[in-house]
């Protein structure tokens, strides 16, 4: 199972009937601790407007009164009374439910993943055969989609470096346009000089850049001219890794040339069966 | 300002996995969302729920007037499109990571009042 499928606790800070209010200084310390670990807080004052996923556990935090109020909305809900209790405690108090539910831990997975914008987005696949961790499919309508959320390696926006029509956001990446500003028409020229470094490169730029400590082994051949053309290749590769913004360890996890070249051809099959007029998609 | 005026269309977004929102502006607009005493949603982190999936999603997503504080509208957008549920046009998105506390509290609460 997916990290992304299990259950989660989630709170409410309740002031509604049968709890009474809380201090605007003291709701704004519980919601930013609850949320610092990862929770996230529904601030209500009525259980009509409550709505939860059926697999969630909801935690009614409140200064409640002798009976309890009635949140009757088809999901597990538990309550916890914050009365005399600070802060930390109560983040400690809900921490507590996560064993006790088997649910996912808040935080252990920072979302970093691409995020297509479809009004740029021409379908081109080329996102698919580039990526080697399965994070892009197909949909049933043959559009490319962003499946494996989780797959995708943490910092590294290399794919989007290239899409050709600047469509690929990360929105925690610290540069625009692919933190999802407005691209320009600069954006849109430097896209396409991306883009034609790896054609140069034959398209395979993975196991290019995976290639490259092998390659420098050979440094001391005696070739001069093989040793000025692996520099050229180097220093090319050097920038290309650059320009992609791949972090060092995510290059040092990709796997042997053998099983990059294997993964990128059967990528580019997908993609070519998803743009094929008859074929089937997978 | 009431529950009953403003039920839930509100979006606040922690960003709590990462620094790209000024920690100052979010401290900010969380704070001053709080002393309003209405009802909203806050959230730890919007690309975690868009990856999950997550109900709730769909259920803001479908909320009239909607006003969401969190980062670039175009990435925003694209996490409730990926999710498989596209905002309306009339969604309101409030930067954090561009505009200032003060305006984003603005834009969100004006939205609340009557
Ligand atoms: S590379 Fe860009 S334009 Fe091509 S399918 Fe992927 S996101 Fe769309
Ligand atoms: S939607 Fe924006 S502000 Fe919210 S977690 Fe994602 S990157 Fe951060």
């Amino acid at each position: 199972m997916s990290r992304l499928d299990g259950t989660q606790i989630r709170t409410v800070l309740y002031e509604g009937p049968g709890s009474a209010p809380i201090e605007p200084a003291v709701r704004s310390q519980i919601m930013s601790a609850l949320l610092d670990k990862g929770f996230a807080v529904t601030a209500l004052q009525s259980s009509t407007h409550l709505t939860a996923a059926e697999r969630d556990v909801v935690v009614i935090l409140g200064r409640f009164a002798d009976s309890p109020p009635d949140f009757n909305n088809g999901f597990t809900v538990r309550f916890q009374p914050i009365d005399g209790i600070d802060a930390p405690a109560i983040v400690a108090a809900v921490e507590q439910l996560i064993g006790e539910h088997g649910a996912v831990k808040a935080g252990a997975w920072k979302p970093w993943f691409p995020v297509i914008d479809y009004s740029r987005c021409t379908n081109c696949m080329q996102c698919l055969s580039f990526c080697l961790f399965d994070v892009y499919g197909v949909s049933k309508d043959r559009k490319i989609q962003v499946r494996n959320q989780d797959n995708c390696k943490t910092d590294c926006p290399a794919c989007s470096r290239v899409c050709p029509e600047v469509a690929i956001m990360f929105p925690k990446y610290r540069h625009a346009p692919i933190n999802g500003d407005q691209v320009s028409s600069d954006d849109m020229r430097r896209e396409a000089m991306k883009v034609d470094i790896s054609a140069l490169l034959g398209g395979d730029i993975y196991a290019m850049l995976r290639d490259r400590s092998v390659k420098a082994t050979s440094r001391f051949s005696k070739e001069r001219d093989d040793e000025r053309a692996i520099k050229e290749r180097q220093n090319c590769l050097r920038k290309l890794q650059q320009d992609m913004d791949i972090p060092a360890e995510v290059l040092a996890s990709l796997p042997s040339v053998d099983e990059i070249r294997a993964k990128a051809q059967q990528a580019a099959a997908r993609a070519q069966a998803a743009m094929a007029p008859e074929t089937e998609v997978q | 300002m009431t529950a009953s005026t403003s039920p839930l269309r509100i979006l606040y977004c922690h960003c709590a996995f990462a620094r790209v929102v000024p920690g100052d502006v979010k401290a900010a607009v969380l704070d001053q969302l709080s002393a309003a005493a209405i009802e909203f949603e806050a959230v730890p982190d919007l690309c975690e729920m868009s990856a999950r999936r997550d109900p709730r999603i769909a259920a803001l997503a479908a909320t009239p007037g909607l006003r969401i504080a969190a980062c670039f509208p175009r990435a925003v957008r694209g996490l409730f499109e990926a999710a498989g549920s596209p905002l309306a046009e009339d969604t309101s998105v409030l930067n954090m990571r561009t505009q200032a506390a003060p305006d984003v509290v603005e834009s969100l609460l004006a939205e609340t009042a009557g």
